[in-house]
């Protein structure tokens, strides 16, 4: 398929311009001359042919809404079409953000209540809704943690994140300036407490853990693990990624955590990936509410008025108020199904990754052979040693069969793996098309591996060259 | 299958190699089992000439088609030398890790930490039982 630029043509345009009923003047004339660039090639293509061009693109691509997804750690559930309805009101959409708080109640009650929803469900005090994405609010968190520790007149240098971990958390916890500490995974796959406590000492800020953890298990010691934080004046932070498992079943604050990020386009259904953009909102317990970020909703009897007065305050850190568009949609999300459509909605995504790893066990070995919680993880390490087939093999095979490939490769410590969140919005016969589709790949990595391993063979495009991808990038066009 | 642990060096069970050069400093690098489980080196970050660094802490950072993996010091120490190399040829690593795909030499600030790596017969027994 061609790109946009090559399909362009001198002189076509999408739009005509009405005749200019103001005085002309030189572009020159207006505009500083270091910032005019000559020959910028942008495509001059009719509008049939953009739509047209677009359209086709929109076709080859693969999402929620074309088929199963079963993308571990990005809980890539069905956006329900009644968000886009609401999110379109135009009460929400022709709102511009510098409008004065009376011209605005409605979306400042929307957002005021979203974060007392938000608080219950977490069994925490308060949240802010500004970060753009769940690494946003992790960053956040962070600030927050350190912000804490500057008030209390501590230096703490270190941060504690397990093996296991979403890259995204060491990577939050270098941003703050502190040294990152690696906790190790014990055999079951808990956190090593005696490795924790060796750890955490009075340098250290706290520990970032995600629970249930990345190998889809809910750690089991968390009380211990919370007062072995809290014992030497730790905060512990909650990677709230994983909450589809537990929401309106159990609250990350009961057991001990201080900070969460929720992801609103994972957990409360707003659309993942490109159909973005995210929402990471941050919600603390009391200790750390006057650490939150500002501009705050205020209200004051029936009025919902901005705030700005709180001297803690680690300041602003997203233009305007977050990415509101999102936060409609996941409010119509927690309104539509309710407290029990919440606590169901966890039941049955737990439910459902069980049923996987329990058909999937017998093909495919199980590294933590324990009941699961929303995702389960695989290894392929039996196929890769028997007939060279991995996981970006099987990975890619199952393009094939039209289900986009689990997440692979990770958590790092399991070889080969394979990370499977099916999520609660399937039903029994797309898990038992998935399982059938597995189970007849793991007899082709047996009989055919050389089949798996040249595939996808029925996509526009065929294998790709990935290291070469990655050592000599070509992401620019040129004529 | 990965080349044999050349007996003439030192190793970490974060498998990364040292060689002594019997002159104060070290050759440090990652063995021929690491790069293997790594895949595809399309990536390497080398520290700088003059940083200090303490046994076992980072000293590189290896990013593969797979993932992103820090490289460890053999020994503490500063870092004299690197392999530039590598920086427009990572696949150095994955052709030859004991030899031309060496990453640092590290002039040792205690030449007895060396006792506290495995040799190669050690480290031979260290993978067989890490890949059981």
């Amino acid at each position: 398929m061609k790109l946009i630029f090559e399909k362009s043509c001198p002189g076509r345009s999408a739009s005509g311009i009405p005749a200019c009923d103001v005085p002309d003047c030189k572009v020159e004339e207006v505009i500083d001359q270091k910032l005019l660039r000559e020959n910028v090639d942008l495509p001059e293509v009719a509008e049939v042919d953009l739509v047209r061009h677009y359209m086709q693109l929109s076709r080859r691509n693969f999402g929620v809404d074309i088929g199963f997804y079963p993308l571990g750690s990005c809980t890539m559930k069905y956006s329900p079409k009644v968000h886009e309805e609401t999110a379109s009101l135009s009460g929400f959409t022709a709102l511009h953000p510098y409008a004065p708080a009376d011209f605005v109640q409605g979306a400042l009650k929307l957002m005021y209540e979203m974060r007392q929803y938000l608080s219950e469900i977490c069994g925490m005090a308060d949240f802010t809704l500004q970060p753009a994405a769940g690494a946003h609010g992790e960053l956040t968190g962070i600030m927050i943690f350190k912000k804490y520790f500057e008030k209390k007149g501590e230096k703490r240098t270190k941060i504690l994140i397990p093996d296991a971990a979403h890259g995204t958390n060491p990577a939050s916890g270098a941003l703050c300036g502190f040294q990152v500490v690696e906790v190790l995974s014990n055999t079951e796959g808990d956190i090593d407490i005696g490795h924790l406590k060796e750890l955490m000492s009075e340098e250290t800020a706290g520990l970032m853990l995600t629970n249930p953890n990345t190998l889809g298990l809910f750690e089991r010691d968390i009380e211990e693990i919370a007062a072995i934080v809290h014992d030497r004046g730790g905060l512990l932070y909650c990677d709230g990624a994983n909450m589809n498992a537990l929401m309106g079943v159990a609250r990350p604050g009961d057991m001990g955590f201080d900070v969460i990020h929720l992801n609103l386009h994972k957990t409360f259904s707003a659309p993942h990936g490109c159909g973005g953009p995210g929402s990471g909102p941050l919600g603390v317990k009391a200790h750390l509410v006057d650490f939150l970020p500002i501009p705050r909703i205020v209200k004051d009897g029936d009025r919902y008025e901005w705030s700005q007065d709180y001297p803690d305050t680690i300041g602003r850190i997203k233009s305007f108020y977050g990415n509101f568009n999102v936060m409609v949609k996941a409010y119509t999300y927690i309104r539509s199904v309710g407290p029990e459509g919440l606590k169901r909605t966890a039941e049955m995504a737990v439910l459902n990754a069980n049923y996987i790893k329990e058909r999937l066990k017998p093909y495919f070995r199980l590294p933590y052979d324990r009941a699961c919680m929303h995702e389960c993880v695989f290894s392929v390490e039996r196929q890769a040693k028997e007939s060279g087939v991995h996981a970006s093999d099987i990975a890619k095979r199952l393009i094939d069969y039209g289900i986009h490939p689990p997440t692979i490769y990770f958590p790092l410590i399991v070889p080969e793996a394979m990370m499977i969140e099916p999520t609660e919005t399937e039903s029994r016969d797309t898990l038992d098309a998935f399982c059938d589709t597995m189970i007849v790949i793991a007899g082709e990595a047996k009989e055919y591996p050389e089949r798996i391993k040249a595939a996808p063979l029925t996509t526009p495009v065929k294998r790709l060259d990935e290291v070469l991808a990655a050592r000599k990038p070509d992401v620019c066009w040129h004529k | 299958m990965s080349k044999p642990n050349p007996t003439d060096r030192k190793y970490t069970n974060e498998h990364e190699w040292a060689l002594d050069n019997h002159d104060g400093t070290i050759t440090a690098g990652i063995t021929d089992y690491a790069q293997e489980l790594l895949t595809d080196i399309v990536f390497v970050e080398l520290p700088e000439i003059g940083k200090k660094v303490r046994q076992f802490e980072r000293l590189a950072v290896l990013e593969s088609v797979k993932s992103v993996s820090d490289v460890y010091t053999p020994a503490s120490g500063e870092v004299v030398a690197i392999n530039q190399a590598l920086a427009d040829q990572p696949e150095i690593i994955n052709k030859d890790a004991f030899g031309e795909g060496w990453i640092a030499k590290i002039k040792m600030a205690d030449a007895a930490e060396l006792n506290k790596l495995m040799d190669a017969a050690a480290y031979d027994l260290f993978i067989k039982e890490e890949t059981q």
